[in-house]
């Protein structure tokens, strides 16, 4: 733009995330989304410890069982996690820039001494310090629960397994909070970015699935006699559906909460060679199988703040 | 234009084009210290733009602008730090108090919290919302945010204020307060640019208006000079009168300008001294009957009118 600039870009950024965490957390909209995640975390983990109970003494991960075991017709507490995180995310910034349009507040608060940086920096900051705050509470609940109807505390891994789960969780948060806010300045009404950015989500917990074998199939064709062709659809497969955050969770909540876990993608005998199968791996080399998971999420979390950065900072303040 | 000394706002070549349109076409302003100046113009000739380019707000195609020495691009925030605004379609977070919305832009503001505690009562004092100081915005009717908006302006406390039809929406009680409220601002030597369309009080208020046209200033300077330049004079005396030919007996007459007739027997005399007593003379003189004179400052509405006259209204397409 105009070579460097005066004063810091963040000045008013702290400001600007406190309120908007204030607004969030006394805002009806969030109080309803967050009063089902509890709802339906509470009884997806009450009714795991029914099954769980069966098998104490035998485990030597109860605990992470709570988040993992699914009891029909319930889904287990990860995968309504990986199902409802982004519609919270998504309450959370569907209307963060064209709401201060429609409320006509933008010039009055760009008329103070800040940049635009600060304002949308903020904003995606209140985000996510809402979203941390929530899946605190909701990770001490559950825990506390596992306690108290377990009758046994967490072990050390357990804890660090579980937040590590809540990074990724955080993370995978932050990838729909970006998503949201990215339409919020691309599109003009917030009734329509709330839309988009909720056709994107049913896109990739719904739709993706299905169409990832079927992309796949019409890119990598399997030809019978050559066996590698098969893996090679296999393998496109894999890349087209790991494009869905949602896909980079759920492998990563698998290898972290389920430590028996060893690899991601197709798994090949000479990765087991000498493996104990079933045995647990150790927290590190959990740890080391999810990180291209996390990476790949914060990039695209930096990707799409990016795209809601320039298009915030070409917007006439009039639109 | 008459050179002011040392400008507070200094505008030269200022060009703002939006695609293909040219909402403001190299338009040069010079704004002194302490000034009360007025942008009026048609709807869409470009003063909110205008004050957009000054506040750094939207980035120019073109020209050169100086606010307080600074340019509003390069210098943004000790700009915004200096310059109060009051945007013409005025919003607030609704679901806060009056008084949280205020302290928001205040801690935006860099301002201390006692300190801002202290400035938002008085302002709000100011603009008579004290008693609603703690109601939702939600609740506001339009004049009471327009007045919220003052005090916003107020709590800034800076020494430029720049007001985009400041009195929109507000009753005549709270536009006579408005107007007591920015002469005591400019006593204190604020400079203060507004945007309005009422021109009796952009009249009475300012000491020197812009004419918008087209994205153009079509006339600059204090209200008293452009009446004499537009319309030949300062007074206008109307005169009704029998038995004479009236611009005949004024002809040559000092000060006067200009003689139209107007209906039944009434002529109107554009001068720049009060006249009447010379206008009664000669009616006398040339053996007419004089039977009414009345007399009048020119005022902004007909420099207005004169100005724009002819004027396809809705050129914006
Ligand atoms: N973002 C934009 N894109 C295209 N044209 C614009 C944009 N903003 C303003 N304009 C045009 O610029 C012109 C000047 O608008 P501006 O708001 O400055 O007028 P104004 O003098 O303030 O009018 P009013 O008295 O109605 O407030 C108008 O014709 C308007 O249509
Ligand atoms: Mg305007």
């Amino acid at each position: 733009m105009t070579g460097r600039r005066e004063g810091s870009p963040f000045s008013g950024l702290s400001t600007v995330a406190l309120k908007e965490a204030a607004d969030h957390m006394n805002s009806a909209r969030i109080h309803l989304v967050m009063l089902l995640v509890l709802l339906t975390a509470i009884g997806s983990v009450y009714a795991a410890i029914g099954q769980i109970k069966a098998t104490i003494g035998e485990d030597q991960f109860l605990f992470l069982r709570l988040f993992t075991t699914a009891q029909e017709p319930l889904p287990s507490f990860v995968s309504f996690l990986g199902f409802l995180i982004p519609l919270v995310a998504i309450a959370l910034g569907f209307d963060a820039i064209n709401g201060e349009y429609s409320r006509r507040t933008l010039s009055r608060v760009l008329s103070q001494p800040i940049y635009r940086d600060a304002l949308l920096t903020g904003k995606f900051l209140g985000g996510l310090i809402v979203i941390a705050i929530c899946l605190l509470t909701l990770w001490l609940l559950v825990t506390g629960l596992g306690i108290v109807l377990l009758g046994l505390p967490p072990s050390g891994e357990e804890i660090a397994r579980e937040l590590a789960f809540l990074f990724a969780s955080f993370v995978y948060a932050g990838v729909w909070l970006a998503v949201a806010m990215a339409f919020s300045t691309l599109v003009k009404s917030p009734a329509t970015s709330a839309l988009c950015a909720l056709t994107l989500w049913l896109v990739f917990t719904v739709f993706w699935p299905m169409l990832a074998p079927l992309v796949a199939g019409a890119i990598a064709p399997v030809d019978l006699l050559d066996p590698m062709t098969a893996v090679h659809q296999i393998a496109v497969q894999q890349g087209l559906s790991r494009i869905s955050p949602n896909v980079l969770y759920g492998e990563a909540t698998l290898a972290l909460l389920n430590p028996a876990t060893r690899s991601l993608g197709l798994l090949f005998p000479s990765q087991l060679s000498g493996a104990l199968m079933g045995a647990p791996l150790p927290l590190s080399a959990s740890l080391g199988l999810v990180w291209p998971q996390i990476a790949g999420m914060i990039a695209a979390l930096i990707v799409l703040f990016t795209i809601a950065y320039v298009s915030f900072q070409r917007q006439e303040i009039r639109a | 234009m008459s050179a002011i000394e040392a400008p507070v706002i200094e505008a030269t070549g200022l060009t703002k084009r939006y695609g293909r349109f040219t909402a403001v076409d190299g338009i040069d302003l010079a704004i002194g210290k302490g000034e009360v100046f007025g942008l009026l113009g048609p709807n869409g000739s470009g003063k909110t733009t205008t004050i957009l380019l000054l506040l750094g707000l939207t980035e120019p195609s073109a020209g050169e602008i100086r606010v307080l020495g600074l340019d509003p691009l390069r210098k943004p925030l000790s700009v915004k730090r200096r310059v109060g605004y009051l945007p013409d379609q005025i919003g607030f977070y609704d679901h806060l108090s009056a008084v949280e919305n205020l302290a928001y832009t205040a801690r935006l503001a860099g301002l201390a919290s006692p300190e801002a505690g202290k400035r938002i009562a008085e302002a709000l004092e100011r603009v008579r919302l004290s008693d609603v100081r703690d109601r939702r915005v939600s609740t506001y009717s339009r004049g009471m945010r327009q007045r919220l908006g003052l005090a916003e302006v107020l709590v800034k406390g800076s020494e430029i204020a720049i007001l985009d039809e400041p009195t929109s929406g507000l009753d005549p009680q709270s536009t006579q307060e408005l107007l007591d409220l920015i002469r005591e601002l400019a006593a204190d030597g604020v400079t203060i640019v507004l945007s309005s369309h009422l021109l009796s009080m952009m009249q009475s208020l300012c000491d020197r208006v812009a004419l918008f046209r087209r994205g153009r200033i079509g006339l600059i300077g204090k209200v008293a000079d452009l009446t004499a330049d537009v319309l030949g004079g300062t007074h206008v005396v109307e005169v009704e009168a029998s038995g004479v030919d009236l611009p005949a007996v004024l002809a040559g007459a000092p000060h006067v300008s200009a003689v139209t007739p107007l209906k039944g027997g009434r002529w109107r005399v554009d001068a720049d001294a009060d006249v009447r007593a010379d206008i009664a003379r000669r009616v006398v003189n040339a053996s007419g009957a004089l039977s009414e004179m009345t007399i009048r400052q020119s005022s902004l509405d007909e420099v207005y009118v004169r100005f724009f006259e002819g004027e396809d209204h809705d050129r914006a397409a």
